[in-house]
């Protein structure tokens, strides 16, 4: 057994009350953020989004369509905070965005079910980083954490944050298989402690996503790190956060959990896909006054 | 004494009933002392994405399909005819026979346009002669998502007049029902909900045309109008930055009881785009 293994059997969390985490999140989702503070919140919403294609079809064509995207959304809008891919399309994204201030982030360890050897964990992880990824984002090993093998997942988040050198770290925890609240608040433990820089619910293959209550909990799993080491965590909500009125909702319960601190790209990220245009057709309908149609917003 | 017990007048948004978001209600002119859901422009707005997602499933059906589920909502029709007979007569000065001749109209219109559906290839299509070694055809596909204005009587037939033809050519709609008396257009929602007729294809609102028309006009996302009225050339105007096709009913009263003025090709041929295809003929 390693010292670090000996750290994540000592990682013990109080029990997470669901009734009372998930009235906390409906509640705020009932906040009203309109006119001025509704174009900032998208505007903001739009700077925090790791724009993602990970689709077993993705192509160089669609890579570099999002890429041309996620620098320019919009004459006047910012850009997004990261294009997110699979290993192979990392060299692509980062030729086409060097100079740019979108990240490349790629999806590592045997992405989405994580079900591979180390080695070839630490290798994957290694080539991304070396093709230019700024950011990796890597899947817990759920099979291991759900036989309570913690020390292990703790080990290898460990391992592959060595790997990633000079790249941020996210660590995807797939909520939707981790099956109750206590588990979450568990995992968000082991993953900060083993030196994730994020936390990230999902890989947007398993459903339930992302959703309100499970981002709550690791907001305040976050904070109680924060007070407890000083150290600063970020989350990313990912998967199912399809419109602007759901981003406006996840950027009220970031304020009001964690504070102004956590409004800013390099500590809170949605991983969308379809979102961005959402965000646009909302910023456009606020210009105009007039619904828009998606078809005049491109598709990728 | 039993305290009878009374109907909500409800939306009809996506297949279901749902109240104004805004909360708000109205008394209809011509039936006081009853409450009726008054929809918002953001009721409207879930009402264009219920049929924007409705659109394709109901055009991709096969014209055959289409003729049987408006059979279908014309045999429910009869079957409630003596229900929407007493809804006509709770918002109008009709007798008991003009508001039955008004409901058997509307069963016979809805039956004219179930037969139209597998039709309109053949009508409103065309194989033409080219010169050259291809066929060449023109085919007929629905316009898309459509807004619909019933005029104020009658207002079971006239809602029909103004959205049947439009379903039957494979568009979804949405329809606000009449101003002055929207019972009867709110409870064929009813009907549709039972008639195999998809959720979000037939969408029925109640409010105020001078605050929902401006709306339709403008929301880029409708491709295009059919209002019951006379023209307002402000609407066609704020209709043209998204590129609609407007058609204005504007039929004299005593024609919007008349089947052969309401079961013609005239109603369906604006709202279905003609796509012609040239393909090789073989050596």
């Amino acid at each position: 057994m390693t010292a670090s293994s000996h750290l994540a059997d000592d990682i013990a969390v109080a029990p997470v009350d669901a009734v009372a985490l998930e009235a906390r999140a409906a509640e705020l989702s009932t906040r009203s953020i309109k006119k001025d503070a509704k174009r900032r919140g998208l505007e903001l919403a739009i700077s925090m989004t790791d724009l993602t294609t990970l689709e077993g079809m993705d192509s160089p064509g669609k890579v570099a369509a999002l890429c041309g995207k996620a620098m320019r959304p919009a004459p006047g809008l910012p850009s997004v905070a990261a294009v997110c891919v699979y290993p192979d399309l990392v060299a692509q994204a980062t030729k086409l965005l060097a100079g740019s201030s979108v990240a490349v982030a790629s999806v590592a360890t045997g992405f989405p079910s994580g079900r591979t050897d180390l080695a070839l964990k630490l290798s994957e992880t290694r080539r991304c980083v070396e093709d230019g990824a700024d950011e990796i984002d890597m899947v817990i090993d759920r099979g291991a954490f759900l036989s309570g093998d913690f020390a292990k997942v703790f080990d290898e988040i460990a391992a592959v944050k060595e790997a990633c050198d000079y790249a941020h770290l996210k660590v995807i925890l797939e909520t939707g298989e981790l099956a109750t609240y206590d588990n979450v608040r568990l995992a968000s433990e082991i993953a900060m402690r083993a030196g994730g820089d994020f936390i990230k619910t999902s890989t947007g293959k398993v459903s339930p996503a992302s959703t309100m209550p499970v981002v709550l909990l690791m907001l305040e799993a976050v904070r109680d790190f924060y007070f407890d080491t000083g150290k600063l965590i970020g989350v990313k909500a990912a998967g199912g956060i399809k419109n602007s009125k759901q981003a406006l909702r996840y950027l009220a319960m970031v304020n009001e959990t964690v504070g102004d601190h956590w409004l800013t790209p390099s500590r809170f990220r949605f991983g969308a896909s379809s979102l961005l245009n959402d965000l646009l057709m909302q910023l456009a309908r606020l210009d105009s006054g007039t619904y828009q149609r998606p078809d005049d917003f491109s598709k990728d | 004494m039993r305290v009878p017990v009374k109907k909500t007048y409800k939306l009809f948004v996506g297949g279901k009933f749902p109240r104004s978001e805004s909360g708000r209600t109205f008394e209809p002119a011509d039936a006081p002392g009853t409450n009726v859901a008054r929809a918002s422009r953001k009721d409207l707005r879930d009402a264009i994405v219920a049929a924007r997602a409705a659109q394709s499933g109901w055009a991709g059906r096969t014209g055959y399909n289409r003729g049987q589920i408006l059979y279908r909502l014309a045999e429910m029709i009869e079957t409630h005819a003596a229900s929407l007979v007493d809804e006509i007569r709770a918002c109008s000065r009709k007798s008991q026979a003009a508001a039955e001749r008004e409901v058997e109209a509307s069963i016979d219109l809805v039956t004219w346009y179930a037969g139209l559906p597998d039709k309109l290839q053949q009508l409103l299509g065309a194989q033409n002669e080219v010169s050259g070694p291809f066929f060449n055809f023109s085919t007929v596909e629905p316009s898309g998502v459509l807004c619909a204005a019933a005029p104020d009587a009658p207002s079971l037939l006239g809602a029909l007049a103004v959205s049947v033809p439009l379903i039957a050519g494979g568009n979804t709609v949405v329809l606000l029902v009449s101003e002055a008396s929207p019972l009867v257009g709110l409870a064929l929602g009813e009907l549709l909900a039972v008639s195999d007729v998809p959720g979000g294809t037939l969408n029925l609102l109640a409010g105020q045309r001078d605050e929902l028309l401006p709306e339709m006009a403008k929301h880029r996302d409708v491709n295009g109008l059919l209002f019951a009225g006379t023209p307002d050339p402000e609407l066609g105007a704020a209709s043209a930055d998204s590129v609609k096709r407007v058609r204005w009913a504007d039929l004299p009263e005593r024609d919007w009881s008349k089947l052969d003025k309401l079961c013609t090709l005239h109603w369906a041929r604006p709202f279905v785009e003609v796509k012609t295809l040239w393909h090789p003929k073989a050596p």
